[in-house]
């Protein structure tokens, strides 16, 4: 019951099967890595687990703890332990950082309840030291204007503050450098733990020299194709994406 | 659904108007004069026309005087909305109106009082004030379109607060005049007259409420405000009629030199509110800052006229309109700044921004300038953003509701007009109201 579970999933993006009878069981506790060359459906996997309006899940099982979430709305999916972090965040204007997480806690919050500030900008500033986050950026509007390094550092906030079930990480490590990726990966490394189960999708092997994961998974053409521990992706490095295509491709 | 007597009634009855005069005998002369004089007016002008300028795009099928009559006692509604005039709650003086009719007068304390300040509803001024008032009262030009309108209120208006602060008298506190309608298939006409003498400061709060959401009024309202030399002069107007309203607000301005005069409307309320400001700069180094926020949802519609006009060199106009449009609600903006020939060095801006929360939303902008002075610094700008799917399935994302989401964004938005006006105190309260838009509170 403590776990995501994607069961035989087909999802579709304007008309185009993208995921095909996609599997994939995630325990909480567990990291689990995807990798793939591009345009192989990670980033469908994503924005299908998170109900994007534009990703039609035709068939399959999408069970999160045991529960269907697949008649969710996305805010509704989130609310129910769910988080992904963007590979292209968006820009909110005038949403300042601390507003946006406020909303997404008080969200969660039964009705009439409010939410303690002073207690809020403590964990707030202190998952901000976590990520080496400056201060001053409390007060400005989400992701507007923020490098490629902020925006992700944002999201590994929020995920830090919203403490998710599960998260799914697409593609945190692009448009990162060395330094950048070190504090992304050691404030996902913070979060992991019994709780929580996280999907990082990648398409290097970099990224996992900082965030080793249990599980490794290789997918093409829609569905995983290989699964191994963490020396898969050192493998599928040396190899590189060729090998998948030749070797673990179903003819 | 529609009575089936609308028909029968409309503001044009000259019954009607004989009925307004009757029991106001004993007001001065001149005063019933000026009514008699306006009401023909009234009806000798024509309704609006698309084909004049100030009513261009103008949904002017929409605007209509019949169904509406006057209101008649009625103190059950009276009693009520009296009791729900709390906001502002820390204010140095309130005049409470329900259907044109006084309910509260809390008067200026006895210091205010003594300095000369004077705080009262309108036709108390006009009796026991002539002067002032034969002076001010509807005497600024109406250029932006509403003629037939602003006769009509001269006509019939009786409910109002009228606000004289003497030289050099600051009143921190704000004065507060709530207005409301509690009656369906009836016409108000609110009125606000400020005259702040030279070095004086005040601000007037203007609450245009209704008691029931879905009450069917004909609203027209006007606030004028004179600043004299060096005065401080803030007004604040809250719009929140019901939302089968057909409201018209006229606001003019004169600043004469070194004065400053800060105006801010939330538009909320209304079917189809129409609102028609005019700041003028009388006097060398005055400064006129116009604000407005909307928040337009459903099928509301928002048609806003503004003019600023500068007659004296070294002044200063900014005004910034910013309105948030959900789902098929439409706003007009239209804007002139014109400059005379003689007031060189004028800095004058003219911002209009919208934001479109909806697709099916319609943002329009119509901004101008007309100048024939040489040397001077005058700009306009409208853009109109829109929110992409994206941005709200990023928020979702995060578990925060569509309803949650589209608050946030509008905020967000609409939060720099709020900081420009600045006293943080009053702005809170707006922010309850734009809140309660979004059915929280």
């Amino acid at each position: 019951m403590n776990q995501l579970e994607i069961k035989n999933l087909n999802v579709s993006v304007a008309g185009n099967e993208i995921l095909k009878d996609f599997e994939l069981t995630l325990p909480k506790g567990e990291v689990h890595a995807i990798m793939g060359p591009n345009g192989t459906g990670k980033s469908t996997l994503a924005k299908a687990l998170a109900g994007h309006p534009d990703y039609e899940i035709t068939s399959g099982e999408i069970l999160l703890d045991g529960e269907s979430i697949l008649e969710m709305e996305p805010d509704e999916r989130a609310r129910a332990g769910l988080f992904m972090a963007f590979q292209y965040p968006s820009e909110i204007p005038g949403v300042s950082i601390a507003n946006f997480i406020r909303a997404a806690l008080q969200a969660r919050l039964a009705e009439g309840e409010e939410m303690e500030a002073t207690a809020f900008y403590r964990r707030l500033y202190e998952k901000m030291d976590m990520l080496k986050i400056d201060r001053k950026f409390t007060s400005r509007s989400v992701n507007e204007g923020f490098s490629g390094g902020e925006k992700k550092r944002n999201e590994i906030l929020q995920m830090a503050m919203l403490e998710p079930k599960f998260a799914v990480l697409d593609e945190t490590d692009s448009g990162l450098d060395i330094d950048a990726l070190k504090v992304v990966s050691e404030g996902v490394n913070a979060l992991r733990g019994e709780g929580l189960g996280i999907l990082v999708i990648t398409h290097y092997q970099r990224l996992l020299n900082y965030i080793v994961p249990d599980k490794v998974h290789v997918m093409w053409d829609g569905r995983i194709v290989q699964s191994g521990d963490k020396d898969l992706a050192l493998k599928l490095e040396e190899k590189g994406y060729d090998w998948v295509k030749t070797e673990l491709a179903p003819a | 659904m529609e009575p089936t007597n609308t028909a029968q009634t409309t503001l044009a009855d000259p019954e009607l108007f004989d009925r307004h005069l009757s029991g106001r005998e004993n007001l001065p002369a001149w005063w019933l004069e000026r009514k008699k004089e306006a009401w023909k007016r009234f009806l000798d002008l024509p309704m609006p026309n698309r084909k004049n300028e100030e009513w261009r795009f103008a949904n002017v099928n929409a605007i209509t005087l019949d169904g509406f009559s006057l209101p008649e006692p009625d103190p059950a509604a009276e009693a009520e909305a009296l009791e729900q005039s709390t906001d502002f709650a820390d204010h140095a003086g309130r005049l409470v109106f329900v259907n044109d009719r006084l309910a509260a007068h809390d008067p200026v304390g006895e210091e205010l009082a003594a300095r000369g300040v004077i705080w009262m509803p309108l036709e108390q001024a006009v009796a026991e004030h002539p002067d002032l008032l034969r002076r001010h009262f509807m005497a600024q030009p109406i250029e932006l379109g509403s003629g037939k309108f602003s006769a009509l209120h001269t006509a019939l208006c009786s409910a109002g607060g009228f606000l004289y602060v003497p030289k050099g008298v600051e009143i921190e506190k704000p004065l507060v005049a709530f207005h409301w309608t509690a009656s369906d298939q009836t016409a108000v006409f609110p009125h606000s007259l400020v005259i702040a003498d030279p070095a004086s400061k005040v601000t007037l709060i203007d609450c245009h409420y209704s008691t029931e959401g879905q009450t069917r009024n004909f609203i027209t309202g006007v606030n004028d405000l004179y600043a004299g030399e060096g005065a401080n002069l803030a007004y604040l107007g809250v719009q929140k009629w019901s939302r089968r309203s057909l409201a018209f607000q006229l606001n003019s301005t004169q600043a004469m030199r070194d004065s400053t005069v800060t105006s801010l409307n939330l538009n909320l309320g209304g079917k189809l509110a129409r609102s028609e400001n005019h700041s003028q700069a009388m006097g060398e180094g005055c400064r006129n800052e116009m604000l407005s926020l909307t928040v337009a949802n459903g099928n509301q519609e928002f048609d806003q006229r503004t003019l600023q006009t500068h007659l004296a060199p070294n002044t200063t106009s900014d005004l910034l309109y910013k309105n948030a449009l959900l789902d098929e609600a439409r706003t007009l903006f239209s804007g002139l700044i014109r400059v005379a020939h003689e007031a060189q060095r004028t800095d004058a801006y003219q911002t209009n921004r919208n934001l479109l929360l909806n697709p099916a939303a319609e943002a329009n902008s119509l901004p101008g300038l007309e100048i024939l002075a040489n040397d001077v610094k005058c700009s306009h700008g409208a853009t109109t953003g829109q929110i992409e799917p994206e941005q709200i399935f990023y928020l979702a994302a995060r578990g925060i509701p569509r309803e949650v989401a589209h608050e946030l964004l509008v905020f967000g938005f609409l939060d720099e007009v709020l900081e420009k006006f600045g006293r943080e105190n009053l702005a809170e309260e707006l922010r309850a109201h734009i809140r309660g838009k979004f059915g929280r509170s």
